[in-house]
């Protein structure tokens, strides 16, 4: 099996896998990195998003191997010293999750929106979470934790 | 006032760890020497299966173990048994679901086998290696159909497909009224299939500990002990005790996660057989074909009006399709959670509805967030909308003129049900100002200017939450008590934790129980710890479901912190030496009646686990008590949706620009958790009004929306910005006075929302979903 090499939440890591696996398998299964949820098999639910190098991706459609080198962060790698990032704060603070499978996904889908677009009004929010769905919310306070969420990082 | 006490917007407890990634839910369990699972399901909807060939399977490299239904039968498991049959109908047609098909498959996806694997990809692809031969039979796939005498017949111990008749109501009395009415309306319905969809697919992970015999099964359910009952008493023929049924974070339910499924049966069964633990996780495509759907109702209703508009009667007839078995609740919910609900927030006098519920070649159908009552509320909205239109009065007004006065409760309503208490003008009234009806005229005239239909449709809905009285549900057919369990220990050193019987799933339960607590104590939140989801833990817990949590599970938290309150009176009184009936207790402070002294509920605590100096001749050491309530009746939250609408009539989308809802839930113990119920659950309405349709192939029995591609989820961009407001009448029944408000929002919004398409249309033909095609095609045939 080839072995891939990449950063994830800032620890560089190694690991074997099949030529097939995705960034997902690796991520749950051999990194016990289990933040990152599977919610559908057609990459439409958004629960596994992840970012490689800054950017929103979907872990759940990404080759393991294609990581290689890359700079990975996780749901796990957002706090810092024990301080939530700010739009994990922000989701906290406007109850923007409720059982939890989604909010990974989303908030990682969330900090890559306003790092692209540091004060998206309603509808842009609404528009751009096209990818990431969530059951229980019915997405209300979502979309006041993204806007409330680049605020505080500063815009 | 105790902070993150009763009433307060507390944040909540639970996020820091959903927010990190550290949330444990069964798919992240892992565990040394794991075997996986993979099920062979049926590709046909209705087939006898002839054979199932394993041996070529078998030698894949990694294939552990192949079960079929005949091990299922040589192991003599028994089958997954059904916990609810109406009583007050005809005889309920019952037919066996074994654990693993053995004769017969019965809806695509269907269980045929199990294969188990050293590794997921090998149990696939043993999976694929497993040769399966059917003799494909035609299907029975919609309910209106199901019982004609040309359909043929899914199992041999259900004639015509049928599983029950069954009415509620007088129907004299109601044929009475009709013969007196000045006007009469009629609707035909169609209430769509919908697929709950929570975000975490189910899974289950079970292991088998041969020291102890013990099986402790890891599963995604909202009622564990309930797992565990029909799992150990009805499958396995195991004692509680030789069963663990543990449910941690659990990616939402909607009535889904109810169910004990047979794939929870087989991964326990093949875990003591193989004697190794077994990880089985379904796949989103796995979930569309398996998890209990809900909805599917197909109804006539007629409503009787005098000449002024008052309802005089009400006639409802449905049919109602169960799927291909039946599921754990699912004959409860087109009976006695639909036609209990026919009178909402009036006065009908004379109601009778009959139903008639079938067998399909589909997956079985059980609760989906409402159930039955979203069905119930669609009907009779619906109805009184139309009256009002044929009639030329103003929506508002026939509501009104309608409505149970607020001195009338309790109220018996003519379908056996008795509403605890309610106020619903004020409640409409307000809906009516948030949503500034007044102006709605002037609003339609911009969109009439600009191209577009704009509607307004109201929605005053009813509902029965606190499942239930145990002696109502045993009347009525549960084959079960619905009270709940909890235990409150009070720690020697003043925090406490709460065993509840009550599963959260998104609901917020550990900080809306942990308030609880914190109020009754005089204490922070952050000292309650609150556990559920584990049989071995909580005492006992009939579960999540029917907005039961806060209504039954909260009030048996309240009433064992009284016990304790109580206990820690006769504590007091030793340590302060004073009589106990001069003990006076406010907020965690026991203080003497006229004096200053006092102590705190903290020092009564240590007294109780430090008992030296102690009433040992009067009480036991220990501050730990326990309650099981057993509400003395349904709550009936209510309240008034009113939804606006613009339509595009070019392409025929429709845009949901302006959603008002008050909602009456009684009292309320944080209204940022209610708030996030009411926003999810109009989600689900306006899902189910515009988006969401679960199709069968008739001819085949294919499901051709078994994937997000097909199947259309609510995203963002399909809502507005949500306006909310409550009004309070409080439960007199229960310790909290509290309602639940779990589901009102999806019971609420599908009326709502279809007579503002219907009053912007201006025709009430069309079914949900409103899809743009069929908003086009109706305005093309208007």
């Amino acid at each position: 099996m080839p072995t891939v090499s990449l950063r994830v939440n800032g620890k560089e890591v190694s690991a074997e896998v099949e030529n097939r696996s995705l960034l997902v398998q690796l991520l749950r299964e051999k990194l016990g990195l289990t933040g990152t949820h599977v919610g559908c098999d057609t990459s439409q639910c958004g629960a596994c998003v992840v970012h490689i190098n800054g950017d929103a991706v979907k872990s759940c459609t990404t080759l393991a191997l294609q990581v290689e080198g890359a700079d990975v962060t996780t749901i796990e790698g957002l706090a810092t010293n024990g301080e939530l990032h700010p739009m994990q704060e922000a989701f906290r603070d406007n109850h923007a999750l409720q059982c939890g499978f989604c909010t990974p996904g989303m908030v990682m889908a969330a900090i890559d929106l306003v790092n692209k677009n540091p004060h998206p009004d309603e509808q842009t929010v609404r528009q751009e979470l096209e990818g990431n769905l969530c059951r229980c919310t019915g997405y209300h306070n979502i979309v006041k934790a993204i806007i409330a969420g680049g605020e505080l990082m500063g815009g | 006032m105790t902070e993150n006490g009763i009433g307060v917007r507390s944040l909540r407890k639970e996020d820091q760890r959903y927010l990190t990634g550290k949330g444990k839910y069964t798919d992240d369990l892992n565990q040394h020497g794991q075997a996986h699972a993979v099920f062979v399901r049926s590709p046909h909807a209705h087939a006898k299966l002839e054979a199932v060939e394993t041996s070529l399977a078998e030698n894949i490299h990694g294939v552990i173990r192949i079960l079929t239904g005949e091990d299922v039968l040589e192991d003599g498991l028994g089958g997954i048994p059904c916990g609810f049959a109406p009583t007050g109908g005809g005889e309920v047609h019952e037919p066996p679901r074994p654990a693993l098909a053995n004769n017969k498959v019965r809806f695509v996806g269907d269980l045929v086998a199990v294969v188990i694997g050293e590794t997921l990809d090998s149990a696939k692809r043993g999976a694929e290696a497993v040769s399966v031969t059917y003799e494909v039979l035609s299907p029975v796939i919609s309910v209106a159909g199901a019982g004609d005498k040309d359909s043929p017949e899914i199992h041999a111990e259900a004639p015509g497909n049928l599983c029950f008749e069954w009415s509620l109501g007088d129907s004299a009395a109601t044929e009475q009224a009709f013969s007196e009415a000045h006007h009469v309306t009629k609707i035909d319905i169609i209430n769509n299939r919908k697929i709950p969809n929570a975000m975490e697919p189910r899974a289950a992970f079970a292991e088998y500990d041969a020291g102890s015999d013990v099986i402790t099964l890891h599963t995604t359910s909202q009622n564990p002990h309930i797992v565990r009952l029909l799992l150990g008493a009805f499958v396995l023929s195991i004692p509680e005790h030789k069963l663990k049924i543990i449910s941690n974070d659990v990616g939402g339910g909607f009535g889904s996660k109810i169910p004990f499924y047979p794939e929870e049966a087989v991964i326990a069964w093949a875990s003591r057989k193989l004697d190794r633990p077994i990880k089985w996780n379904s796949s989103r495509s796995e979930a569309f074909l398996s998890d209990t759907h809900g909805r599917d109702h197909v109804t006539h209703a007629e409503l009787a009006l005098d000449a002024s508009g008052k309802f005089i009667g009400l006639k409802v007839d449905t049919k109602a399709n169960l799927g291909a078995y039946l599921s754990t609740f699912g004959p409860l919910i087109p009976t006695y959670l639909y036609a209990t609900l026919l009178a909402g927030q009036y006065t009908t006098p004379a109601i009778y509805c009959q139903v008639n519920a079938y067998f399909t070649n589909t997956a079985p159908v059980d609760a989906e967030r409402g159930a039955g009552r979203p069905e119930a509320t669609f009907v009779v909205e619906r109805i009184v909308e139309k009256a009002a239109r044929e009639m030329g009065i103003d929506p508002v007004k026939i509501r009104e003129q309608n409505f149970i006065p607020s001195d009338s409760f309790p109220y018996e309503t003519p379908v056996v049900v008795a509403y605890d208490s309610g106020d619903y003008k004020p409640t409409l009234d307000a809906a009516l100002n948030l949503i500034d009806y007044k102006n709605f005229g002037k609003r339609r005239s911009h969109s009439h200017n600009t191209g577009k239909l704009r509607g307004i449709g109201i929605s005053s809905y009813i509902e029965a939450c606190g499942l239930a009285p145990s002696n109502v549900a045993g009347a009525i057919g549960a084959r079960a008590g619905l009270y709940e369990s909890a235990q409150v220990r009070f720690h020697p050193t003043g925090s406490v934790t709460v065993f509840t019987g009550s599963h959260s799933h998104g609901q917020g339960h550990e900080t809306t129980f942990s308030q609880i607590v914190a109020d009754k104590f005089g204490i922070p939140y952050e000292n309650v710890e609150v556990i559920h989801g584990d049989t071995e833990k909580v005492p006992f817990g009939m579960g999540t479901y029917g907005s039961r949590s806060l209504a039954v599970g909260g009030s048996a938290i309240a009433t064992a912190c009284d016990k304790i309150i109580q206990k820690g009176k006769t504590i007091a009184a030793h340590l302060l030496e004073a009589s106990e009936a001069d003990i006076n207790y406010r907020e965690g402070v026991y203080s003497v009646s006229g004096t200053d002294r006092q102590s705190t509920m903290a020092e009564v605590a240590f007294a109780a686990y430090v008992p030296h100096n102690y009433p040992l001749e009067d009480i036991e050491p220990g501050l730990d008590e326990g309650a099981f309530y057993d509400p003395k009746n349904f709550t009936f939250p209510a309240g008034s949706h009113i939804c606006e609408v613009e339509i595009d009539p070019d392409t025929g989308v429709v845009e949901v620009v302006n959603w008002a809802a008050v909602d009456d839930f009684g009292n309320i113990v944080n209204p940022m958790i209610v708030e996030g119920q009411m926003q999810g659950g109009i989600a689900h309405g306006v899902g189910q009004s515009l988006l969401e349709l679960c199709i069968y192939d008739e001819g085949s029995g294919q499901l051709v929306t078994g994937s997000y591609n097909d199947y259309a989820m609510p995203r963002a961009d399909d809502f507005p910005d949500l306006k909310l407001g409550f009004t309070h009448t409080p439960c007199p029944h229960n310790p909290l006075g509290v309602k639940g408000c779990g589901e009102a929002g999806a019971i609420a919004a599908p009326a709502a929302l279809m007579n503002a398409v219907t009053d912007a249309l201006g025709t009430e033909n069309i079914d949900m979903p409103a899809t743009p095609e069929r908003v086009w095609r109706a305005l093309a045939q208007a």
